[in-house]
């Protein structure tokens, strides 16, 4: 038994972003994080691995220095590290993206008792859409959401969390669960882990090592594989200043209140 | 009948996939409808639900009443309730057969389960997470020089794009607007290749029409064809549990009073003061992503990019600094209060009104003023 966590560096947008003059966004002057949604994939993996003694693989598909990532993983405890990075695969959308990660875990192999998990969304694009779609191209059945992973024998017991409640989904090995916050919270690398972390495997795939694979095409992939493409971004225009009020006492409010009402408000 | 996403012209009709749940529609699928309408009506084509479930024919009708032409229905035993798998199996089949142009989807939990796999199997764009959709060019270059920072001549040359090197005219292609990078950019995407062009749409953000019962009678239902067995259905729903507390209406709500990580210092007076000024006002208490980390509120109170789009009259932010995230989910509201202890919170860069204090003295202010304001009149 393996689990497969997919895996994404994003820019850390809870902190100062940056734009260009363009309306690109200006990653090289942004910290890069291990996506939230990503970690409580990982802990969930970890936490199988603590009970069954399972392998923990971790996958990404990113620039090389996303290989840093893969290491700070291995040092919470996973055993080995995938980086998925090559100029074709420049590009894609989450179809396209999906096509090749999918590669990469079948190059891996899936087994009967294997799980494949990724975060919930990555906070960069929110789109939720890779996880959902790397299990169509691996023919997996998914659960998304999950707040709660149980596992015995060959059935995995999930609670997939809905606006209004929670659904009780079983689902039979190999499938493909994302993850959300609820999940569990995310260890922090041990010293022993992060010694231990330089000396686990960590393998490059690049177009060569999948190429053979039939999801890998150059119309599929990359780029050009992309279904969606990119009309124009843009920033929001600041919202015409308004009025701050003075003082912070009873009058004020009183002030507040009666121009609230003035407009039918209130 | 063979299928072909590329041949563009073969496809044609607005479609919006209509989410019930234990055989009640969401609110989300009269908004789709009613936005899914003006798309249909721009584009000159007719504008079909697509309903799943187990004896919900009946719901059909009532579609209509907010603009549907049409209504798909897929009953059927093993569509009672959610499956990935049930429903992607019916839906593509569907869509094989019919052809639609556009497929909408409610950004909902089912909504972003569902769409990426339907998209991954028939091969096409699906943009997540739409807060504005046009097809119709002048519509959509209102729209940017409204919603935009960007030069006057550059949203007048957006009649073509470049698609793999060559010049795409794109006046017919969906629009699909979307906040990114937690709501610091907004990208339009376009699916040119391939058909349906597909969305998933932010619920709360499109405005629902009236309900007309002329068109709900005109409304007409269609039993497609599809083909469904156990053996289609990996997945086995073993219960669906409701949530015991009642959940809090933010995207109803006409009066939100919300609150940040400045109420740290007195975490259940802050939100006492909050409710009272809520309830005053008639209205209900949100919270920043903050204070949802932090579990002084229930995730279902929470505003912003990673919580929910609110437009209501009066939006009161008492200790909230505004950041982007937070601003994404609320900045469209009508009215918008803040109270901040700094003044350089960016919270008042967006404020109608700024008071700069301490939430704990002007907030009972602030509801006591009110209360005497709604008397005299």
């Amino acid at each position: 038994m393996k689990i497969i966590v997919c895996v994404k560096q994003v820019p850390d947008t809870s902190g100062k972003v940056a734009v260009n003059p363009d309306g690109t966004l200006d990653r090289a002057s942004m910290q890069t994080i291990t996506n939230p949604d990503d970690l409580n994939a990982v802990e969930a993996a970890l936490k199988l691995k603590d009970e069954t003694g399972c392998k923990v693989i971790v996958v990404t598909m990113g620039p090389p220095p996303a290989a840093g990532m893969l290491r700070e993983l291995m040092a919470r405890g996973a055993d080995e590290g995938i980086l998925v990075s090559a100029r074709e695969f420049g590009g894609s959308d989450t179809y396209a993206t999906s096509q090749i990660l999918a590669a990469a875990v079948n190059r891996i192999g899936v087994e009967s008792d294997d799980i494949v998990m990724c975060g919930r969304q990555a906070i960069d694009g929110d789109t939720a859409q890779v996880g959902p779609q790397i299990a169509e191209k691996l023919h997996l059945p998914q659960v998304t959401y999950a707040a709660d992973i149980q596992k015995t024998g060959d059935t995995v017991t999930v609670k997939r969390m809905l606006e209004d409640g929670y659904m009780t989904i079983k689902v039979k090995t190999p499938c493909l669960l994302t993850c959300i916050k609820e999940l569990n919270a995310p260890r922090y690398m041990s010293v022993g882990g992060i010694f231990e972390a330089y000396g686990k495997p960590l393998a490059t795939y690049d177009y060569e090592t999948l190429k053979d694979d039939p999801l890998i095409d150059p119309s599929t992939i990359g780029l050009k594989g992309s279904p969606t493409n990119i009309l124009t971004s843009f920033t929001p225009p600041l919202k015409g200043a308004g009025v701050m009020l003075e003082g912070a006492d009873k009058e004020t409010c009183e002030k507040l209140a009666g121009l609230l009402s003035a407009k039918h408000i209130i | 009948m063979s299928f072909n996403n590329t041949d563009i012209a073969a496809f044609k009709d607005v479609w919006v996939f209509c989410e019930q749940r234990q055989g009640k529609l969401m609110p989300t699928d009269f908004e789709l409808i009613s936005e899914g309408r003006r798309l249909a009506d721009e584009l000159g084509v007719a504008l079909c639900g697509l309903l799943l479930g187990d004896g919900v024919e009946g719901l059909a009708k009532e579609l209509g009443g907010y603009g549907a032409d049409k209504v798909y229905v897929c009953d059927h035993p093993l569509l009672k309730n959610y499956t990935t798998d049930g429903y992607t199996a019916a839906i593509c089949q569907v869509i094989e057969a019919y052809k639609p142009e556009v497929m909408l989807f409610g950004a909902t939990n089912i909504g972003r389960d569902l769409g990426p796999r339907c998209a991954a199997r028939l091969h096409t764009g699906l943009c997540a997470d739409c807060t504005h959709l046009d097809v119709e060019m002048n519509n959509y270059k209102s729209f940017l020089k409204e919603a935009s920072t960007l030069a006057p001549e550059k949203i007048e040359g957006m009649d073509t794009a470049m698609v793999m090197g060559e010049k795409h005219d794109v006046s017919r292609d969906l629009k699909m607007t979307r906040p990114a990078f937690g709501g610091h950019l907004m990208a339009s995407i376009i699916c040119p290749r391939f058909r349906p062009a597909m969305a998933t749409v932010r619920p709360g953000v499109m405005k629902k029409a009236a309900f007309d019962q002329t068109k709900a009678d005109a409304c007409e239902v269609v039993k497609p064809a599809f083909e469904l067995s156990e053996d289609d259905l990996e997945t086995e729903v073993v219960e669906i549990v409701k949530a015991a507390k009642k959940l809090v209406d933010l995207i109803g709500a006409d009066f939100i009073v919300s609150v940040g990580r400045g109420i740290s210092k007195d975490v259940a007076g802050g939100i006492k003061l909050a409710e009272e000024l809520a309830a005053e006002l008639g209205g209900v208490v949100g919270g920043s992503r903050a204070t949802i980390d932090s579990g002084w509120l229930s995730a279902d109170h929470q505003v912003g990019q990673t919580g929910k789009t609110v437009h209501p009259k009066v939006y009161v932010a008492l200790g909230i600094s505004g950041a982007i995230q937070h601003k994404a989910g609320m900045q469209d509201s009508e009215c918008i209060i803040a109270v901040n202890k700094n003044d350089t919170a960016p919270i008042f860069e967006i404020a109608d009104y700024g008071i700069c204090g301490d939430l704990f003295k002007v907030a009972p202010l602030l509801t006591d003023a009110i209360r005497a304001a709604k008397a005299a009149r």
